[in-house]
């Protein structure tokens, strides 16, 4: 109906007026191309971001083409090295060197999508059985699985973090206080960034 | 109103510190149960495990899940809102300045001390679910036997042996199995 509009509307304008409006039309349609493939690519992400890589170099280079495989790797680890969401991070930078800051958002909001639909969805059907003992028992023993899954991703994330005396130092006492003296997350984020720039320890490792 | 705002703010905090993607969010929703009544403890841990079952990046999967608890559909929105609004506004100023932010020596000494960090407040955020799920907490000292929560430990050996060895397997298979001898055994 509005491509209509927008068709008829073209064929009575002057011809400087059309060019505006195809351009437009061509930028709208070019954003609505980034909201579709991160869609596809926020789909197909099961669990944490590095499941997303597979689906980003089929749909981002290989058939958009929009940026190479050396690229992605690229845009990737910057969405590693900054914080939030990875998945979310490599979405708007694809995005925003595409299209700028609107393909930044909409490239986001297609990645983002997927899971606000999908998960609400679930979230009413849960909310209506949990009282079930069923269910109960059904999740308590969910509970016991995601406490194992927990402990790999996090043997993991050890492996990679823990290279020194002060990183397993740091590692203890985030534990520590979040764990035993329920501390908020906030200030020890803040202070282990300036802990790791004070010392140095980034530089130390390398060489 | 006021309470979307808190929402929104709540999940922009956790945007901005929660670094290394994945579970890195997970620290912070923990620390939401102790100031706010959105979710609780326990429906924290099924969020994980729905999160982990369902399309879709976790951070984003676990906002929404929270932000329903906390004020339906319109909270769904406001709380991955609140996630991703500090990923765009950083991106577009780190995309400005690429090369420099990809060499510095600022970054790498930062991540060198944050990539721990991270790591132990996802093990401190766990903790009490570990405790909860495996031991019967209220038998503490008064029967030592009973303490012991013998099923659950022995499905937490077994989920680990499983989930080592075949890590090819998608985290689903382990979560159904996980519910099926959740049923069995009456946890």
């Amino acid at each position: 109906m509005l491509l209509q509009m927008l068709s008829k509307k073209k064929k009575s304008c002057p011809n400087r007026v059309q060019d505006k409006k195809e351009s437009e039309e061509g930028r709208l349609k070019e954003l609505l191309e980034l909201y579709w493939a991160f869609f596809q690519v926020g789909i197909m992400t099961f669990g944490g971001g590095y499941a997303m890589l597979p689906m980003l170099q089929r749909v981002v280079v290989n058939e958009k083409k929009w940026a190479t495989e050396e690229e992605i790797m690229d845009y990737y680890a910057i969405g590693q090295v900054t914080p939030g969401v990875i998945a979310v991070n490599t979405a708007t930078f694809i995005g925003y060197k595409q299209k700028n800051i609107l393909g930044g958002i909409f490239a986001t909001f297609g990645v983002v999508s997927p899971s606000l639909l999908i998960i609400m969805a679930l979230a009413g059907i849960i909310g209506q059985f949990s009282d079930l003992a069923v269910v109960q028992h059904a999740f308590n023993g969910i509970r016991i699985v995601v406490c194992a899954l927990v402990a790999k991703a996090v043997i993991g994330m050890i492996k990679k973090g823990v290279k020194d005396i002060l990183t397993l130092l740091i590692c203890i006492a985030a534990f520590v206080a979040v764990g035993i003296f329920q501390v908020s997350p906030i200030p020890l984020v803040i202070i282990c960034c300036l802990l790791g720039i004070l010392t140095k320890g980034g530089e130390v490792r390398k060489q | 109103m006021m309470e979307f705002l808190i929402l929104y703010i709540e999940f922009f905090k956790a945007g901005l510190f929660a670094v290394g993607g994945g579970l890195a969010t997970l620290p912070f929703l923990k620390a939401m149960i102790g100031t706010h009544t959105w979710f609780t403890a326990e429906e924290l841990t099924n969020m994980i495990a729905i999160s982990e079952s369902t399309p879709g990046p976790m951070g984003v999967n676990m906002a929404t899940f929270a932000g329903f608890h906390a004020g339906g559909v319109i909270g769904s929105l406001i709380a991955t809102l609140g996630l991703i609004s500090p990923s765009i506004i950083i991106i577009i100023i780190v995309s400005k300045i690429l090369d420099k932010f990809r060499s510095s020596k600022t970054v790498q000494n930062a991540f060198y001390a944050l990539r721990p960090a991270s790591a132990g407040l996802i093990i401190g955020a766990m903790f009490d679910v570990f405790l909860m799920a495996l031991f019967n907490l209220d038998y503490w000292k008064v029967d030592m036997v009973k303490f012991f929560n013998v099923p659950a430990i022995l499905i937490f050996i077994g989920a680990c042996v499983c989930i080592w060895k075949w890590d090819k397997v998608h985290p689903i298979c382990f979560i159904i199995a996980g519910a099926v001898l959740g049923v069995v055994f009456g946890l």
